[in-house]
């Protein structure tokens, strides 16, 4: 019998046909909806008289647009009107088609990545898509899940397939014990800042090694999420105890009677020993020091004990000029060393970094300590209703207010500004979220990507410190 | 979706790898829940020297004279030259329909982000990955050359330089096929509703609980 590595399996198991040349129909088990990519989806359907194949398959909640303040008005005190409109336009679709839908207000709410898997909507060996990049993260439960584009998430709607070509398959192993302070965000900015933010593309990455197997579901998702800013369009990791003991009991998850067949099917779901893969990274997890990123791109990072690279000893003209480009829009000089960078604002949250685990993590790092003067806003942004009340019931919302931070409501936030969470021009932030792209926390926002242990002790400090010696 | 066949157009050279989804379309503009008119705001933090809100009179923004979209010489592009790893990030349609908007209808770079490259084949968008030394050398043609055009034919996988050179590129044969004649996937892929049944059949009988 060949070998196959685990998306081999995940692929082969969800081929309904495929061309001479390798196009194929993959089947489509959960498509997860919000409101920004999908109006025009549900718009095609009803312009071509169309209802979805398996109505059952989706699941959709708001998260980009709603507000993390108060939510007493429900989504008629959402002020601004277009972010309004996007929101009721969700609201009605699912209605008018049937969707099972998490409205602001209910509980279970929150940003997409984090409700389903907290759901146990996403579950080994499935399929699963999302008209949002970061779709990625569902691959931390053995799943091959990715992000598509509107006329993609019409196209699944209407027929539960995907067309597709399959990826090739690169491994990225991470082998040790992490030292302390040391995070799944860690081995993801890690990994881009080896590979590039194109060095996955084409590629579907599995992540494995002892370093992976010690990770809980959140940091698997942390780290498969932040796969598509590798260039991957999916990251995943196989299935073992750890997922399984993670999924039992959720909503969505098997009922009593099929767990022990599930259960026996999500064990095949790894690389064989002795499977190929197209590429393999090797990362030794105890040489892995805290990440803080620095320029306008995830490969643009070094670690706490770093200093601002020198576009003079780029590697290419075209590097040099992206480097300079980025240290002007940051207002960095350098050589100047990582930790005396100071900060204007604080965001912990997004698909990234705001379950449970990074609550904790940023609760611990707070505790009895208090936000430094130069920070004008740090904000916890929760990454569910259900976190959130988790959260509350240890009493982790208590610390970081007394700490000084902001403790909010779901939604995706500031990771990216579509509601009224944003930075402003010049403010500088260290963040959880997954981009520092120009602009993407706001115009002119400067944006600094770490672990929610890194932002937390930015917050205390001011300025970035290495969290290992807090 | 409107065909793409052949087409002869002005190059529009955009002199930066990495270009991401959030700069070809920021986020605010992805509030709207229509398709079309995103033209106006494409690149829209590099393109003006304003901020941009939806709903503005984009035609009376102050415009950034020295970014490339608005110099003159390059009016009416249509062939955009770019670097590595265009449209990485987010996986918003919302890129591709702003530049299909703005008025291209061609991407030639060294390599682009898998799921911006697929959505562009959704919209009569051609992205074509060339040889990293064939765009190098575009590059300098078209700053040398004021009304620089590229005739790009798709149905010979053609690019033809003004000096009459020609450079062959691949295209995946069903993304050909479906832009050369403006087919959507949905009507192809329900010509094959028996497979994807007989398939949900099987699936369902191997995996219950996905269907409790």
């Amino acid at each position: 019998m060949s070998t196959k590595t685990l998306y081999d399996k995940l692929w082969d198991s969800h081929v309904v046909r495929q061309d001479a040349d390798g196009t194929a129909l993959i089947y489509i088990d959960r498509q997860l909806v919000h409101e920004v990519t999908s109006p025009q989806a549900f718009e095609g359907l009803k312009l071509a008289a169309r209802k979805p194949w398996r109505v059952a398959s989706l699941l959709a909640t708001p998260d980009h647009n709603v507000p993390t303040t108060h939510r007493s008005g429900g989504v008629a005190g959402i002020a601004d009107p277009i972010s309004r409109l996007q929101v009721e336009t969700l609201d009605a679709n699912c209605a008018e088609f049937g969707v099972t839908e998490f409205k602001m207000g209910d509980i279970r709410q929150g940003v997409v990545h984090v409700m389903g898997p907290e759901q146990g909507a996403t579950l080994p060996g499935m399929t699963v898509v999302c008209g949002d990049s970061h779709t990625s993260t569902h691959g931390a439960f053995a799943a091959l899940a990715h992000g598509i584009g509107t006329s993609e998430v019409e196209h699944v709607m209407a027929t539960q397939c995907l067309v597709a070509k399959k990826s090739k398959a690169m491994l990225v192993k991470v082998e040790g014990t992490l030292g302390r302070g040391v995070t799944a965000k860690d081995i993801a900015l890690a990994v881009i800042g080896k590979i590039g933010t194109a060095g996955g593309t084409g590629y579907a990455i599995e992540f494995a090694g002892s370093a992976i197997g010690g990770l809980s579901m959140e940091g698997r998702m942390t780290l498969c999420n932040m796969a598509i800013e590798a260039g991957a369009r999916a990251g995943m990791v196989a299935c073992d105890d750890t997922t399984i003991n993670y999924v039992k009991g959720r909503p969505f998850a098997p009922k009593p009677e099929q767990w022990d067949a599930a259960v026996a099917y999500w064990k095949t779901l790894h690389s064989d020993a002795g499977a190929t893969f197209d590429a393999t990274v090797e990362l030794d997890a105890a040489s892995i020091r805290p990440q803080v990123t620095w320029g306008t791109s995830p490969e643009m990072v070094t670690s706490i004990d770093g200093r601002v690279p020198d576009p003079a000893l780029a590697p290419d003209a075209v590097k040099r000029g992206d480097w300079e480009r980025a240290l002007a829009y940051m207002g960095l000089t350098a050589n100047t060393p990582i930790n005396e960078i100071k900060v204007d604002k604080v965001f912990i949250g997004s698909c990234t970094n705001a379950r449970i685990e990074d609550m904790r993590a940023a609760a611990a790092v707070a505790k009895g300590k208090k936000v430094a003067a130069n920070v004008k806003l740090a904000m916890v942004v929760p990454g569910s209703g259900l976190v959130k009340a988790q959260a509350e019931a240890e009493g982790l919302d208590k610390i970081l207010l007394e700490a000084g931070f902001e403790w909010r409501e779901p939604g995706c936030s500031m990771c990216l500004a579509m509601n009224d969470d944003r930075l402003e021009p010049g403010e500088r932030c260290a963040s959880t979220s997954n981009r520092n792209f120009e602009g993407r926390q706001g115009q002119g926002g400067r944006t600094h990507l770490v672990s929610p242990e890194m932002a937390a002790a930015a917050a205390i400090a001011g300025h970035f410190v290495d969290v290992s010696k807090v | 979706m409107r065909k793409f066949t052949l087409l002869e157009g002005l190059v529009v050279p955009l002199d930066r790898a990495n270009v991401d989804t959030d700069a070809i379309i920021p986020k605010q503009f992805l509030k709207s829940i229509k398709r079309s008119g995103f033209g106006p705001n494409a690149f829209d933090e590099w393109r003006y020297l304003d901020h941009g809100e939806p709903g503005m009179d984009n035609s009376k923004r102050p415009l950034n004279p020295d970014f490339v979209l608005n110099q003159p010489r390059y009016a009416g592009a249509q062939v955009l030259l770019a670097r590595e790893n265009f449209g990485c990030g987010s996986s918003r349609e919302h890129a591709p329909w702003a530049l299909e908007d703005f008025g291209l209808r061609v991407i030639l770079a060294p390599s682009f982000a898998d799921i911006f490259f697929n959505n562009c084949f959704k919209n009569g968008l051609l992205p074509i990955k060339l040889d990293a030394a064939i765009v190098d050398g575009l590059f300098k043609a078209v700053e040398a050359n004021v009304g620089y055009t590229l005739k790009v034919d798709l149905e010979r996988q053609l690019i033809t330089t003004p000096d009459g050179q020609q450079i062959a590129f691949e295209v995946d044969a069903f993304r050909k096929h479906c832009l050369l004649n403006g087919l959507d996937d949905i009507g192809l892929t329900l010509q094959h509703v028996d497979d994807i049944k007989a398939f949900e059949t099987k699936h369902r009988a191997a995996q219950p609980w996905l269907y409790a």
